[in-house]
């Protein structure tokens, strides 16, 4: 035990005594400063699994369909209370879409890009910038008029992710994307029934379903990031690793909140 | 070379202060005599109440041109002395949290550690560039040791930059590092502790009464590792396996004499039931009611997770009544309708099938983002996930859980600072994203202030939140900061990533002010960019920004009305040899001609005090400091302790005990 211990100090001594030439950047110009980020920022950018992509892909349509459940919320007579939660959820999820098709666009793939007509969905794939214009990063939202139109029946009633498979998933070709598109065994996402129960309901039952299927709805987006979390190289980029743990965290802190609401809401009612 | 501009002589603006402005000495004093009209200078700049507070407009912080390494800035009373960007292992590398020993500061980033001297604080000198990757390498020191965190899955034991690409490995770290840094310059690797949830921070604890040893709170809110990798670790609930690695922290212990002995005393479960009492159990009246509604055919439950409505009656929606009515019928192979005998069996079902439905949300958080210990006064503050913790550290090893908040405006409790006398407490609130927009709710993503009262319990009165409008493309959250050790007030300056810095005063609860910033445009437009400050601490006279993209920055406070130059030259009376600010220190500061003054200055701002008092006060001190005589200090002194009532009574009185401290 003590032998490997210093065996590991020389080591470490050894790596460190090459490590120290401190290399100062302050002679380079802004512009030579920004080359070298670029260069930096490219070379991780190479560091993902499919596992990663897949993450991405399904957490944008997965929080997509938290930002149609909360667009009820002002016209279906939620308590102020209950808007305030949407428009932060909205607030919070709109954001991250925009980082994970980022993420994806940066890599060279595609990205899915959600839109809702009621509860029906579309799905049209972000394509990539050409990687000629200069340009380092793509615009997430660009393109939209050449992206590939998708049939999207969003009928995700499922709530057993026993089966996962996250690892068949080796099509980023941009042909065929209708493989890519297959959420229905994505956990925690509501089927178009209990949608439309949703979209239905009106008042203090809005409040209460809304907030029952929320932490449904979130609850399957902690089980995708534990997921991630379970195969071999995955999240080993700082960005996926972050935004992980944030969705896990904020989506844990979301349901806790959520269930207090739930609780405080039943107690004024039954109590009156 | 970056823009570096070159601080002026911060004591110049002193001699202004008495060689100017002498016109208002004709208004005679009492207790002195006609010469001390030499003495009796008003400052150059006159104190004003914070009421009188005005932030430039339009607000120069906003419309700011993007660049990443040469943005254009917007600055109001603080002064840029420095910034100096990245070393070159380190560019395009997330810059996190710093800590301080002596001229040296140890810049935490993702790629390793950056260690600067930042002896000339203009020009700040690169003394090592320490490769050794990890999320989110929160460093700290004390004594000899710097620790750094490591949560993330790509820390290798050995440095390596090559991660880890196995599920299960032995080469992981996740946990604290120890480094020996008796010689700054050149650190040695010593130890390691391994955790089961890694450490996405730290913080040191100098308990009082322990010289032998220091303690470090880790906090770790990622994954658990599986237990393969390190045994003992366990991601089960605490009610299957009592060794879960959840809803507790860990407390290393680290033996000075023998730091690569540092392993783990205790893993406090500190957020045991963390809802408040009065039971756990429902009522006979709730077990009534929930007969009685039962019997009226209705879907109800008795709440069952710890907290305020545990044992509440509750009713489940028509909706997912019939969800659960399906699963029920499914569990129970029952085919068709279900008889009246099978309802009633279904509805007192109803809350198994609820919470079997659930297995994680009955929960409430179960690990904290950063603790910031304050052994002086035996309390911690934690920054829990929905929760702000008040911890009792007196047995550093079994810190236990005095009171606790939450908040729905709040989104994630990050990070936790006391003012200097312990009676107040701010919480920020990390709502991660670009959450300074127009339309961004001030109370969403701010800071939170509270009182601890007598019985050491919290009390809400505040938000505070930087509220400058920033662009689509700027991540703005309210990060780390420090207090600073004005004398008689608690300022603090707080990291907001893109919206760049803010130096506010937090002294009346119920009204902090802004008062000071520092903020650089975009790093792009189009993008949203994360770079911006991830710390900013106040050290021995200086404000030390850590950008997370564009290096350190040095900055330094600008006398104006609401801080004076007496205070500022007060705050740096204050010298520390070493700081971590989530091990945050008590300032003392030492009886000096500029405490005084700077008491002056406050009671300047307080209309309730005659301007002629402040006049010979400032007409006393000042012949005093000038000749010597220490004889008018002493008379100052009982004067002023004669008059110390009303609101100024505290004032009062840490004035007269300096002038009879400077009398001798």
């Amino acid at each position: 035990m003590k032998n490997s211990f210093f065996i590991t100090l020389l080591a470490f001594t050894f790596l460190f005594t090459l490590q120290s030439i401190a290399q100062d950047t302050r002679d380079l110009s802004p512009a030579e400063l920004e080359k070298l980020y670029w260069d930096r920022i490219e070379e991780k950018l190479s560091i993902y699994t499919d596992a990663d992509v897949k993450f991405m892909e399904d957490m944008i349509v997965h929080h997509s369909q938290a930002l149609v459940m909360s667009q009820f919320a002002p016209t279906n007579g939620a308590s102020e209370e209950v808007q305030v939660l949407a428009a932060r959820i909205i607030n919070a999820q709109l954001d991250e879409i925009n980082i994970m098709q980022r993420w994806l666009l940066d890599r060279g793939l595609d990205a899915p890009n959600v839109e809702y007509n009621g509860i029906e969905s579309t799905i049209t794939m972000l394509q990539p910038a050409k990687k000629d214009d200069g340009a380092h990063m793509s615009d997430p939202m660009m393109d939209k008029d050449d992206a590939m139109m998708m049939h999207g029946d969003m009928d995700h009633d499922d709530m057993d992710h026993s089966e996962h498979d996250g690892m068949d998933h080796d099509e980023h070709d941009g042909m065929d994307h209708s493989m890519h598109m297959d959420h229905s065994d994505m956990v925690g996402m509501l089927s178009l029934e209990q949608l439309a129960e949703l979209r239905d309901a009106q008042g203090p039952l809005f409040d209460e379903l809304f907030l029952e299927y929320m932490i449904q709805h979130h609850t399957g987006a902690v089980v995708m990031v534990e997921e991630l979390f379970s195969y071999d190289g995955a999240a080993q980029g700082v960005s996926t690793y972050k935004l992980a743990s944030d969705i896990q965290v904020d989506q844990r802190t979301e349901i806790a909140r959520m269930q207090q609401m739930l609780n405080e809401r039943v107690v004024s009612s039954v109590d009156e | 070379m970056m823009n570096v501009k070159h601080t002026t002589s911060l004591f110049g603006a002193i001699v202004l202060a008495f060689t100017a402005c002498t016109t208002q000495n004709s208004v005679s004093t009492v207790v002195l005599d006609s010469q001390d009209a030499t003495y009796a200078a008003a400052p150059s700049i006159t104190p004003l109440p914070l009421t009188a507070v005005e932030r430039p407009s339009p607000d120069p912080r906003e419309g700011l041109a993007p660049g990443m390494f040469d943005a254009e800035e917007a600055i109001w009373n603080l002064e840029l002395v420095s910034n100096t960007p990245p070393p070159k292992e380190f560019v395009g590398s997330v810059s996190s949290d710093l800590a301080f020993k002596g001229n040296y500061v140890v810049q935490g980033n993702f790629n390793g550690v950056i260690i600067w001297d930042m002896s000339d604080p203009a020009s700040p000198k690169l003394v090592n560039e320490y490769v050794c990757p990890a999320s989110q390498s929160d460093v700290s020191v004390y004594g000899d040791l710097l620790f750094v965190s490591g949560e993330g899955l790509e820390g290798r034991l050995d440095c390596g930059t090559q991660g880890v690409q196995d599920r299960v490995s032995d080469e992981r770290l996740r946990g604290i590092r120890i480094f020996d840094i008796s010689d700054i310059e050149n650190p040695a690797y010593v130890a390691n502790v391994q955790t089961c949830r890694g450490s996405h921070t730290h913080s040191v604890l100098k308990d009082p009464n322990d010289d032998e040893n220091i303690y470090i709170y880790v906090s770790g809110s990622s994954m658990v590792r599986p237990e393969e990798e390190l045994p003992g670790c366990s991601a089960a609930m605490p009610d299957e396996d009592p060794n879960s690695a959840l809803f507790r922290i860990e407390v290393i212990k680290v033996p000075l004499n023998a730091p690569e002995e540092s392993a783990i005393v205790s893993s406090p479960r500190i957020f045991d039931d963390l809802a408040p009492p009065p039971s756990h159990e429902p009522s006979p009246e709730d077990v009534a009611k929930l007969e009685r509604m039962r019997a009226e055919g209705k879907n109800v439950y008795l709440v069952r997770e710890a907290g305020p409505w545990v044992g509440s009656v509750r009713e489940v929606p028509d909706g997912l009544a019939s969800r659960l009515l399906d699963m029920y019928k499914e569990e129970k192979a029952i085919t068709g309708d279900p008889t009246e005998a099978q309802m009633v069996a279904f509805r007192e079902s109803i809350g198994d099938l609820v919470y079997s439905m659930r297995e994680e949300e009955e929960y409430g958080p179960n690990q904290c983002h950063d603790i910031t210990l304050y052994p002086e006064i035996g309390l911690a503050g934690g920054a829990c996930d929905g929760y702000g913790l008040l911890l009792d550290i007196s047995d550093p090893v079994n810190p236990v859980r005095i009171d606790q908040v939450a908040d729905e405006n709040f989104s994630y409790w990050h990070n936790a600072t006391f003012n200097n006398d312990g009676s107040k407490i701010l919480f920020s609130d990390e709502w991660y994203g670009t959450k300074c927009r127009a339309n961004d709710p001030y109370e969403w993503g701010a800071n939170a202030i509270f009182t601890i009262n007598e019985d050491r319990k919290l009390e809400f009165h505040s938000y505070y939140k930087m509220d400058a409008v920033q662009t689509e493309y700027e991540i703005c959250v309210a990060h780390n900061g420090s207090l600073l050790p004005v004398p008689g007030r608690d300022i603090m300056i707080q990291s907001w990533y893109e919206g760049g810095v803010s130096l506010f005063d937090w002294t009346d609860p119920k009204n902090p002010v802004e008062i000071g910033f520092h903020d650089r445009g975009p790093m792009q437009i189009g993008n949203v960019g994360s770079g911006g400050s991830w710390s900013i601490y106040w050290y021995n006279g200086y404000l030390v920004n850590s950008e997370i993209y564009r290096g350190l920055d040095i900055l330094a406070l600008k006398a104006n009305p609401f801080l004076t130059q007496n205070e500022i030259d007060a705050s740096k009376t204050v010298v520390l040899d070493y700081l971590n600010v989530q091990g945050q220190p008590m300032y003392e500061w030492p009886a000096t001609f500029a405490l005084a003054k700077a008491y002056v200055d406050q009671l300047d701002r307080d209309p309730a005090v005659s301007e002629e008092m402040i006049q010979d006060l400032r007409a006393g001190i000042a012949r005093a400091e000038t000749s010597g005589d220490m004889k008018v200090l002493q008379d100052l002194a009982a004067k002023v302790s004669a008059n110390a009532s009303g609101a100024h009574a505290d004032k009062m009185s840490q004035l007269a005990e300096t002038l009879q401290t400077l009398a001798g």
